[in-house]
């Protein structure tokens, strides 16, 4: 009684979850033929939307000019100068023409994208390692630890981005503070990286926070998993998909304040490339030679947009209302 | 009352008046980008005054995507209604331009729904909402809204009425914010209430109170009650005819008696089969196999058939009537039943 | 009956060979396995933000008795806000009592030390009502069932966890193929299968079932029914069954207790509670249930509960039903009532208990 019973509600089961056909009729298939994580969904909506390739097709290709500046270069050196040549207009032979120095100025600005994206880079990455670890730990544990974490964020949080930074960079060199001393892309990265982890950590900590009250960290907890799993296995893949939407656009406002931090005068010095540099070079010479500000700050601007529109798109697929 | 033309429903109870709403062939379709969603397939009925009629079906049956056509509240897109027609007060609902088809629907026909929380404003007092409804339908001053909505808590029964008018929604509990909703619907006489689930988030004993009160009020003002839920036990006390709904089609209609004694569908019967009673513990429970289909892939001839343990298929089957490749009409099988099945005639044993 | 292979079949497992267990073995079917006595559940009520005072207790439990026997089926029922989620989450040590103690097989659950809290975390189970919150959708099917075995590595072996995957799969009438796929691409049904599998797959004695089918449809609900019973026939299981459905509680339950504002008031065999309620909620509760027999509209008692349920921050003193009850008198906001037998055959929590048949007692 029981068995036959059990296996015919078996079998319907396994038909009906779309595996053997033992029906005339196609088979009602509830379930998808392949493996559908849900990063692999978000990934297809990703692919339908053009903000999504726009953007990503301007940073791949920003991307290879930092990684191999000599073939946007045109094969020129950006420090091959000729003072015959300063101040000399686009030509055809010359996209953009000359600075003050005489210097190829596509080379230039090309270079300049290397230490650009290097510094946002590297400043997302430590954005985002600082605020993972912190807001898991201040989500997680809560209570007092939540409190004084917190805390400490919000009086990071006093302290504006660029002003902040100008100051530990302009003071920097003087202290015996390894890597802030420099005036190297290391301590612009860490000078950015230290006043805007702030978001990063709320970020995460309020999603550590809604899914720590789930059913399924429940079960895991009864079950006698240790924290150290439940954090890793459960909880973060679960709380971290807005942060990564705010690291990638993140990475464009990064890009776009160390170039003002290169401008004001703390942040990278010459003989390093820049654009930031280029631009404080260029401003004299506003009505005269245009070309020399328009350039660099066209493909800031260009970059900084590519990287925004990156995570506009892997917001929008990464909205759990679009899930089913 | 103007004329309607006639219904495409040959089932009237004992003693109904002329009805009130009627669907008729309605379809409901949900088009997104990568598919396309058979939420409602051809159904048509009729809601007479002082009958209280039950649509029950399952999660995905498309039971309550019909009550939101009728009250116009389906998101246009990526809802479409390619076929059919909402007779009410003389005028087919479906084909009215946005401001008249309010009016016309405002005051006539009103909706209660599943989680009384989340659709009253917490922001506003409930006394306010309540009072809103008069302002904006009838013009009253604010004061007289006031005092309407103290009379229409009075008579929901809510206590100490004119102390907690000014009370706001998460002052109440879960089956006294449902009693509010209750309020605003019947405050402007409604001809037509459709109760979208109305007590599936309560608990037993008030939603015990809930029923009750929705019966005394339809008692009370004459009204058509149309009763959306998938509680056998709700249908069983407080209905009187009942429309099985599953994948979008009317499978089985008649009385709660009739259809509840002897279903004519193999579905109803196994829902029946698959509920446990209260009164006697019983044997082994009867489920039905698989699960409710995917509206957007719903399977051919019969919808039920993969799930039907009377289906009859290839060379079992009568000519015509093959479960997997024929849809069956649904067609009237004994006086005041009909049911959409070829063989209903052996699931009744007549 | 054929010996059922618990948790106790841990000793017949080829790996546990020297691990000696932190508890002692099961005691045979018919047994009490776990014995809650006076358990108590308060939850502080603070305010301000910075130093937190506390102002009172949401007292979510408040002096629950309850025996579970080895083997069979323990309902708990009651509504909203009784105390019967609080009661599933102190068994499965998500929470801490205030007061009271949790004796599984004789021994004190808060009193447990690392090893035997561990293996009580093992033999204990919960599966939990809804079915899409309680998966975590970034893990496969396959890792959700396994993760156990990661959490105790003395009950499977890492090479033979795949197929034994599949076999838990397919004994709760999963497709075994679908191993790979993730939570999102099943039914609600199916997901609560993989719940019971994840439960399963610990060998536990004791599962503690939350409220497993009210999110279901009414056509899954009786084959995720039908499931649990044969899981108990099949391993020898013992349930905790919570819910709020009178009906599937009655199907699935040998005995039954029903709670009211954190405490037991009724309690004894599915026929002595339906058959036979003694105590006046009870008595209410069942008058509420509709039923879904046209034949039988009518015959039921009708009796409708006033005023809403007292906040358990503020109970009633003396007897906490006594504000809707018809019967109060003077006794009972003086004197709590015990929950003993007062003539009827099973203890009722009231000092005017009286057996009244509510629901009409049907031999079909």
């Amino acid at each position: 009684m029981t068995e036959s019973q059990q296996q015919q509600d078996l079998r319907h089961d396994e038909v009906q979850a779309g595996t053997t056909t033992g029906l005339a009729s196609p088979s009602v298939d509830v379930t998808n033929d392949r493996q559908n994580s849900l990063w692999s969904d978000a990934w297809k909506t990703l692919k339908r939307n053009p903000l999504f390739w726009i953007g990503s097709v301007f940073g791949v290709v920003f991307t290879l000019m930092a990684i191999a500046p000599q073939f946007f270069a045109r094969g020129a050196d950006p420090r091959s100068c000729d003072l015959a040549n300063s101040r000399d207009t686009p030509s055809s032979e010359h996209w953009f023409g000359f600075d003050q120095q005489g210097c190829d100025y596509l080379a230039n600005v090309v270079y300049g994208a290397r230490s650009s994206l290097i510094i946002g880079v590297t400043a997302v990455l430590v954005v985002l390692l600082l605020g993972v670890v912190v807001g898991a730990v201040a989500g997680y544990f809560g209570g007092f630890t939540d409190g004084l974490l917190a805390r400490i964020a919000d009086i990071f949080y006093g302290l504006p981005l660029i002003l902040g930074a100008l100051v530990l960079l302009r003071v920097g060199p003087s202290t015996d503070i390894p890597i802030i001393n420099t005036r190297g892309p290391g301590a612009v990265a860490l000078a950015l990286a230290l006043f805007g982890w702030m978001t990063a950590m709320r970020l995460v900590r309020s999603q550590v926070i809604a899914v720590k009250s789930s059913d399924y960290v429940a079960a895991a907890r009864a079950m006698g998993a240790s924290s150290p799993r439940i954090l890793v296995r459960h909880i973060l893949p679960n709380a971290v998909a807005p942060v990564l939407v705010y690291a990638t656009i993140t990475i464009g406002v990064l890009i776009a304040a160390e170039a003002t931090l290169t401008y004001l005068g703390v942040g990278l010095q010459r003989p390093a490339i820049s654009w930031g540099l280029q631009i404080d070079a260029g401003q004299d010479l506003l009505r005269t030679a245009p070309h020399l500000v328009l350039f660099p700050s066209l493909i800031l601007t260009l970059t900084v947009m590519a990287f925004i529109m990156m995570g506009d798109a892997l917001r929008d697929a990464l909205d759990p209302r679009q899930r089913a | 009352m103007t004329t309607l033309p006639s219904s495409t429903s040959s089932v009237r109870d004992g003693g109904a008046t002329a009805p009130i709403l009627s669907v008729e062939d309605l379809f409901v379709e949900f088009r997104t980008r990568e598919n396309t969603v058979n939420a409602v397939n051809g159904i048509s009925y009729t809601v007479s005054q002082g009958e209280t009629l039950a649509i029950l079906g399952e999660s995905g049956s498309g039971k309550s995507v019909s009550a939101q056509a009728i009250m116009g509240i389906l998101d246009m897109p990526p809802a479409v209604i390619p076929k059919g027609e909402i007779w009410f007060e003389g005028r087919n609902l479906l084909t009215l331009p946005e401001e008249e088809g309010r009016k016309v629907r405002g005051p006539g026909i009103s909706m209660i729904f599943q989680d009384a929380l989340s659709s009253l404003n917490p922001v506003y007092s409930v006394g306010f909402q309540i009072g809103e409804m008069f302002r904006a339908h009838r013009g009253s001053s604010k004061k007289e809204a006031k005092q309407h909505a103290v009379e229409l808590m009075d008579r929901v029964r809510i206590p100490a009425a004119a102390q907690r008018v000014n009370d706001y929604p998460h002052q109440f509990s879960g089956g006294m914010r449902q009693r509010v909703m209750i309020a605003m619907a019947i405050a402007l006489d409604p001809k037509i209430l459709i109760a979208d689930e109305p007590t599936t988030a309560l608990d037993v004993t008030v939603q015990a109170q809930v029923m009750d009160l929705l019966k005394d009020l339809q008692r009370e003002t004459g009204m058509g009650l149309v009763l959306i839920t998938h509680d056998l036990g709700v249908v069983n006390e407080v209905a009187d005819n009942v429309a099985v709904m599953y994948a979008g089609r009317i499978v089985e209609r008649g009385t709660v008696d009739d259809v509840f004694t002897s279903p004519a569908h193999p579905y109803t019967e196994g829902l029946m089969n698959s509920v446990p009673n209260v009164e006697v513990k019983g044997g082994r429970l009867q489920p039905i196999t698989g699960q409710p289909p995917n509206l957007s892939k719903i399977p051919s001839g019969c919808p039920f058939h993969p799930r039907c343990a009377r289906r009859r298929l290839g060379a079992d089957a009568l000519p015509g009537r093959d479960c997997a490749g024929d849809r069956p009409p649904l067609r009237l099988v004994v006086p005041g039943r009909e049911a959409a099945c070829h063989y209903s005639e052996e699931v009744l044993g007549v | 009956m054929s010996e059922p292979t618990g948790a106790t079949a841990a000793s017949a497992a080829p790996d546990a060979t020297d691990v000696e267990s932190a508890l002692p073995p099961a005691p045979p079917p018919g047994a009490p396995l776990l014995e809650i006595r006076g358990l108590k559940k308060y939850f502080p009520l603070t305010q301000g933000i910075v130093f937190k005072r506390t102002i009172g207790h949401v007292r979510a439990v408040d002096g629950v008795d309850l025996t579970l026997r080895r083997g069979e089926t323990l309902g708990l029922v009651g509504e909203s806000g009784c105390g019967k989620s609080t009661v599933s989450k102190l068994l499965v040590a998500l929470e801490k009592p205030t007061d009271g103690s949790i004796l599984y097989k004789g021994r004190d659950v808060a009193k447990m030390g690392g090893r035997a809290l561990k293996q009580y975390r093992r033999e204990v189970q919960i599966i939990f009502q809804d079915p899409y919150a309680s998966l975590n959708p970034r893990m496969t099917v396959g890792d959700i069932v396994a993760e156990g075995w990661s959490v105790h590595a003395d009950i499977a072996p890492r090479k033979g966890r795949l197929k034994r995957t599949q076999e838990l799969m397919d004994r709760v009438g999963l497709n075994p193929d679908f191993v790979n796929r993730y939570p999102h691409q099943f039914s609600g049904g199916q997901r609560q299968r993989i719940g019971i599998a994840r439960a399963l797959a610990l060998q536990p004695e004791i599962i503690v079932c939350d409220e497993p089918v009210s999110a279901l449809d009414v056509s899954v609900q009786a084959q995720v029914v039908n499931l649990l019973e044969d899981l108990q026939d099949d391993f020898g299981l013992s349930y905790l069954f919570i819910a709020h459905d009178l009906s599937v509680v009655r199907h699935i339950s040998d005995r039954v207790a029903v709670m009211y504002l954190g405490s037991v008031v009724e309690e004894g065999t599915d026929a002595q509670v339906y058959g036979s309620p003694s105590h006046p909620y009870t008595q209410a509760l069942l008058s509420s249930v509709p039923l879904h027999e046209p034949h039988l509209r009518g015959q039921k008692d009708r009796i409708l509960l006033q005023g809403d349920v007292p906040s358990p921050a503020n109970p009633p003193s003396g007897c906490r039903f006594r504000t809707r009850c018809w019967k109060a008198q003077d006794i009972c906001a003086v004197e709590p009532p015990a929950l003993v037998d007062r003539g009827q055959g099973h203890p009722a929590a009231c000092h005017f208990a009286e057996a009244r048949e509510i629901v009409p007692v049907d031999v079909d």
